[in-house]
């Protein structure tokens, strides 16, 4: 498979971070492949701006840093702003439709999918597990590592206690992730 | 009945090279740990709170960074493998007893995860600005062996070797890392066990009333007794003879104290010195760089290949002593140098100590970020070029 990067963009306190690390765990600790994951995040707690970035590869991974990521996933207007000029041409964009708006820069995407992560999750009781909804979706998109690893990973990633409520959500967003495929991609009016 | 093993924790994880570097520590047998939290080191403190309570070991946080040398090297003396982690303005405070630890033949471990300097500079940003401050941050003569690594799997593999060679040479050891290091997720692989080499200091092979605490043996090194154990002996940061008493006008002593000093470590430089050859057999320009900045390197010298562009990359896993043998060697081979690294001239000051520096391309970065592969394959096609853009 090579090298695959990924990054995450949002606000403090919608689980960017924990999403990449469960992403880059599963990879690297239940599926046997390398993953290397930096993050930022601004000084608050909540609502400042926050990203993770996660490779992925069967192979030893050399530059530590996303460069074109393949896959940008944003749950929020600002990290659509900032990052989607770093999207590599063709490669995948998805969005929360309910938090950002595309316009003719995401039109470089091969695919554009739009996850209601965050109403997928209140839906499900806890506006706070909408980042194991996303993390489910983009399994089932990209394929990358199984699910099985995915579903490992956030055993091990989240607090104790709150290990059925995290895999709810991770599987209602795999499931979504599926029906996309199976729609197809959401059409983008710029 | 074998009850479960907690310093050395066999698995697969995803973790941080600060984390990395402290399961290191207590894999190697660090049992003591004094320091004052400080970006991007912090979270190996953390760590080291957390774990070396389960496996009977000592965290203190300290005053201030000039008390936790202080306490190292008490500790040192008194049996431990003590261990502390800091950053730029804390290893500055720290040199004084650093030299201390140096002249007292004290092993410690000092890791620290560089940021950008000067002063207090830029907390969250990485930098290798501290090459130097390493090797000469402490007052006179003396040696230092500082490792440099550039995965998390190596933060850990490097710190157990980091307190192997500090118990060998009796030595302060520094470990080099940087920020991106210090707080990027990886995959460690702890081994089992019986897999990691650990060394221990030599113990006096006489009797207390025999001992003389600053007599070598032929590696230059003097057995460590370890106070409380009966063996009488003076420790002082004054020039002293073997006995361990002053010898504040004697230059016969100086000279011996501090030609050991210096020599047991240059005299076995060969044997310290790590470094990672990549596809330099055949090339026309070799990078060098250490650290994150080494990954950036790698791509760059595949990219570079990949062009027809014979480059290769001496990736240095030791900083100090520097591996110059090796750079005399390589300038046999190769036409061209680069050199990269996070800071305005430090490595390559000592590469320009055995090439000529016409030869020498040098890519300094400021550390916002790591260099880009981009930014170093252009530095290597103007190396080709003969410096020209």
């Amino acid at each position: 498979m090579g090298r695959y990067e990924i990054r995450l963009g949002g606000l403090g306190g919608q689980g960017i971070i924990l999403a990449g690390v469960v992403i880059g765990r599963a990879a690297a600790v239940y599926a046997g492949m390398n993953a290397v994951m930096g993050q930022s995040y601004g000084p608050e707690a909540r609502g400042g701006a926050s990203r993770s970035e996660v490779i992925i590869s069967d192979e030893e991974i050399d530059y530590p840093r996303t460069l074109e990521p393949d896959l940008l996933a944003v749950m929020s207007q600002a990290a659509y702003e900032k990052y989607i000029g770093d999207l590599k041409p063709g490669g995948i964009l998805v969005i929360d439709p309910d938090l950002v708006k595309v316009d003719d820069r995401a039109k470089k995407a091969s695919k554009i999918y739009a996850v209601p992560a965050t109403r997928i999750a209140e839906s499900l009781g806890r506006r706070i597990v909408a980042n194991m909804v996303l993390v489910g979706a983009l399994t089932a998109i990209t394929k990358l590592v199984p699910k099985e690893a995915m579903e490992n990973s956030v055993k091990a990633s989240v607090p104790p206690g709150t290990e059925a409520l995290n895999l709810r959500a991770f599987n209602t967003g795999y499931e979504y992730g599926l029906r996309l495929l199976k729609e197809g991609e959401v059409e983008v009016k710029a | 009945m074998s009850e479960e093993r907690r310093d050395v924790l066999t698995g697969t994880y995803f973790v941080i090279g600060d984390v990395a570097a402290a399961e290191g520590a207590i894999a190697a047998g660090c049992r003591f740990f004094a320091g004052y939290p400080i970006t991007p080191s912090s979270e190996l403190a953390e760590h080291m709170a957390v774990r070396l309570p389960e496996v009977g070991g000592v965290y203190i946080q300290m005053e201030d960074e000039l008390g936790s040398m202080a306490a190292l090297v008490g500790a040192s003396y008194a049996g431990a493998k003590p261990m502390t982690a800091t950053s730029g303005p804390g290893f500055s405070l720290m040199q004084e007893n650093i030299g201390l630890a140096a002249m007292l033949e004290a092993p410690v471990v000092v890791v620290n995860v560089m940021r950008g300097g000067p002063s207090t500079g830029q907390p969250t940003k990485p930098g290798q600005q501290d090459v130097m401050q390493a090797k000469w941050g402490s007052h006179g003569d003396y040696e230092i062996i500082a490792l440099a690594p550039s995965t998390v799997q190596e933060c850990f593999d490097f710190t157990i070797e980091a307190f192997n060679y500090a118990e060998q040479y009796r030595t302060p050891v520094i470990v080099l890392m940087d920020e991106i290091l210090g707080h990027t997720r990886e995959k460690l692989v702890i081994p089992e066990p019986d897999q990691i080499r650990v060394v221990n200091r030599k113990r006096p092979k006489v009797p207390p009333e025999e001992y003389k605490p600053f007599e070598p043996e032929e590696d230059l090194v003097p057995p460590m007794a370890i106070l409380g154990e009966g063996y009488r002996f003076y420790a002082t940061g004054l020039t002293h003879n073997e006995q361990g008493f002053p010898r504040t006008d004697d230059p016969y002593e100086q000279e011996k104290l501090v030609r050991r000093l210096c020599d047991k470590i240059r005299r076995n430089k060969e044997k310290i010195v790590r470094v990672e050859e990549y596809m330099l057999e055949d090339a026309d320009v070799a990078v060098i760089a250490f650290g994150s900045v080494a990954r950036a390197a790698k791509a760059a010298v595949k990219l570079a290949r990949k062009k027809g562009i014979r480059a290769g990359l001496l990736r240095l896993k030791t900083i100090w002593p520097f591996p110059e043998h090796i750079i005399e060697r390589l300038a046999e081979s190769v036409k061209s140098f680069v050199v990269a690294e996070l800071n305005y001239g430090q490595i390559v000051r000592e590469v320009e100590r055995r090439v000529d520096y016409r030869r020498i391309t040098f890519l300094p970065k400021f550390g916002e970020a790591l260099h880009t592969p981009h930014e170093i394959l252009e530095g290597i096609v103007r190396s080709v070029r003969g410096g020209k853009p």
